[in-house]
């Protein structure tokens, strides 16, 4: 099992509402967010082109976060979702670091806290919020390693990309373009 | 041209807009980590030498300061975590892929080490102390029969330790700066050079001074050496880390870096112990102040400049 999303670019009209369903879904601090919005804008105007990107952790494959934790707080689960155990992290911000997405950050109760691909609600089989509450439909969650899957299949029809690979996290995270 | 904004607001405190979640005490630590590496190195390389009485201030004195110092260094680590109370989870497992792991099981063998190895010369440095219990200087006794055997596992692990504080960094692939294995050995020749420069400050002797003062020169050589390379991989590297490496050639911290490092840290002291050398008057603890300061600088600019740099996407 392998779970990812994929984000159609094409669709995403970058309304925020899977930034505010994260925060209410999984109670957010003010002020922080695990997921954000991104809008690209390429070329010299008159003639540009746009993309919005729904952005939040990778949950990499190859995740750099994991690697570096001193404590075994950060760690990949089934499923591939890499979470943080509040109670083993020490907040030595190793994993911050670590992440060219900018993906963590210091929760104020001083734990490092992160998307989890709201595994609470992936346990009980079902979406992520953001996922569940997007207007335009343009996420999509599921299990690449099952080739009939929904986004496998979109993954196998659409292009798309993912987040810096030369980085060589592996993402888990696609954007179809 | 690309321009990406971030639309929904992303404000995370210590991440946004530049990373800044480590502020003055990881490179505190890892100047104080290097500068005890140094001491350390000097005290057993020399004790296995056989040469205690000829250098003293190395070998005996110098090490009086390293569980003070590295329980500073130790303290300010501390204060950097945010979830304190949990910091003894750091010994509760050996993670080979962190160095962060092996940074701390390092500073645990070392760290009672240090208190074992000033003890050992404790009295000769202060003739008239008193153990109050004759099993400590029993054991003492025990100890001091294998100083050589201590001597070299001290020297091995200040190797590590030195070397541990720039790979710490280097480990990391998200920030282009830190992503180079010269920082190990960088970082491991600046904390030797400050170990020579405060038995320099600290020494009597004018023959300890002289050789410690040559034994710097050197490293201050090897410094300079391995900074141009560290300059020359960037600029030979992926366009991330040719970015990296303008940040220090026309960008923020080509002043600090320059002129505070490399000049005042590096060159300008050389240029005066080799003056020293060549027998012209100049207070030593000029040049050793600087060394002192240099090594302290680098460790501040380079934990900044490491977390200003960053993938471009």
């Amino acid at each position: 099992m392998r779970y990812a999303m994929a984000i159609d670019t094409k669709k995403c009209v970058g309304c925020s509402d899977c930034v505010v369903a994260c925060q209410t879904e999984n109670n957010v601090p003010i002020g922080y967010c695990r997921d954000w919005v991104v809008e690209a804008t390429s070329g010299t105007y008159p003639d540009l082109s746009m993309e919005i990107r729904s952005e939040r952790c990778n949950q990499c494959t190859n995740a750099p976060c994991v690697r570096c934790c001193p404590t075994e707080a950060s760690h990949i689960v089934d499923g591939g979702i890499v979470v943080v155990d509040h109670d083993e992290c020490i907040g030595c911000k190793a994993c911050i670091t670590s992440c060219p997405y900018d993906a963590r950050f210091v929760h104020p109760e001083g734990y490092v806290d992160k998307c989890t691909f709201c595994i609470h609600r992936v346990e009980k089989g079902e979406n992520p919020a953001c996922v569940s509450v997007c207007p335009t439909k343009c996420m999509y969650f599921g299990d690449t390693d099952d080739l009939n899957s929904e986004i496998s299949q979109l993954l196998r029809k659409r292009k798309w990309k993912t987040l810096i690979p030369e980085a060589g996290t592996e993402p888990n995270i696609y954007y179809l373009t | 041209m690309i321009e990406q904004i971030i639309t929904s607001g992303k404000n995370n405190a210590g991440i946004d807009p530049f990373l800044h979640v480590w502020g003055w005490e990881i490179p505190f630590y890892l100047f104080i980590g290097g500068l005890v590496a140094g001491i350390l190195f000097f005290s057993a390389l020399f004790t296995i030498r056989g040469k205690e009485e000829e250098f003293p201030t190395a070998v005996k004195l110098a090490p009086m300061m390293t569980p003070i110092l590295l329980g500073l260094g130790l303290f300010s680590l501390l204060l950097d975590l945010s979830h304190k109370l949990y910091f003894w989870q750091l010994y509760t497992n050996i993670r080979w892929e962190s160095p962060m792991s092996w940074g701390a099981w390092t500073l645990m063998i070392i760290y009672p080490l240090t208190i074992i190895w000033s003890a050992i010369w404790l009295k000769d440095v202060f003739p008239k102390w008193d153990w109050k219990f004759q099993w400590i200087d029993e054991g003492l006794e025990i100890i001091r029969h294998y100083k050589k055997a201590l001597a070299w596992s001290l020297m091995i692990l200040s190797i590590i330790l030195g070397m541990y504080t720039g790979i710490l960094l280097s480990a990391f692939n998200a920030r282009p700066f830190w992503n180079t294995a010269i920082l190990g050995p960088l970082f491991l020749t600046s904390g030797l050079s400050a170990g020579a420069a405060l038995i320099m400050l600290m020494s009597k002797a004018s023959k300890e001074k002289r050789l410690f003062a040559r034994i710097d020169l050197m490293l201050i050589g090897t410094e300079l050496f391995l900074i141009i390379h560290l300059f020359m991989g960037f600029l030979a590297g992926t366009n991330v880390h040719i970015e990296a490496a303008k940040l220090f050639l026309g960008g923020e911290f080509t002043i600090s870096f320059w002129i505070f490092v490399v000049f005042g840290g590096l060159i300008f002291p050389a240029i005066l112990e080799i003056l020293e050398l060549q027998k012209v008057k100049i207070p030593h603890y000029i040049s050793a102040m600087l060394v002192l300061f240099g090594s302290l600088a680098l460790r501040f600019i380079v934990v900044d400049a490491g977390q200003v740099s960053r993938w471009l996407y």
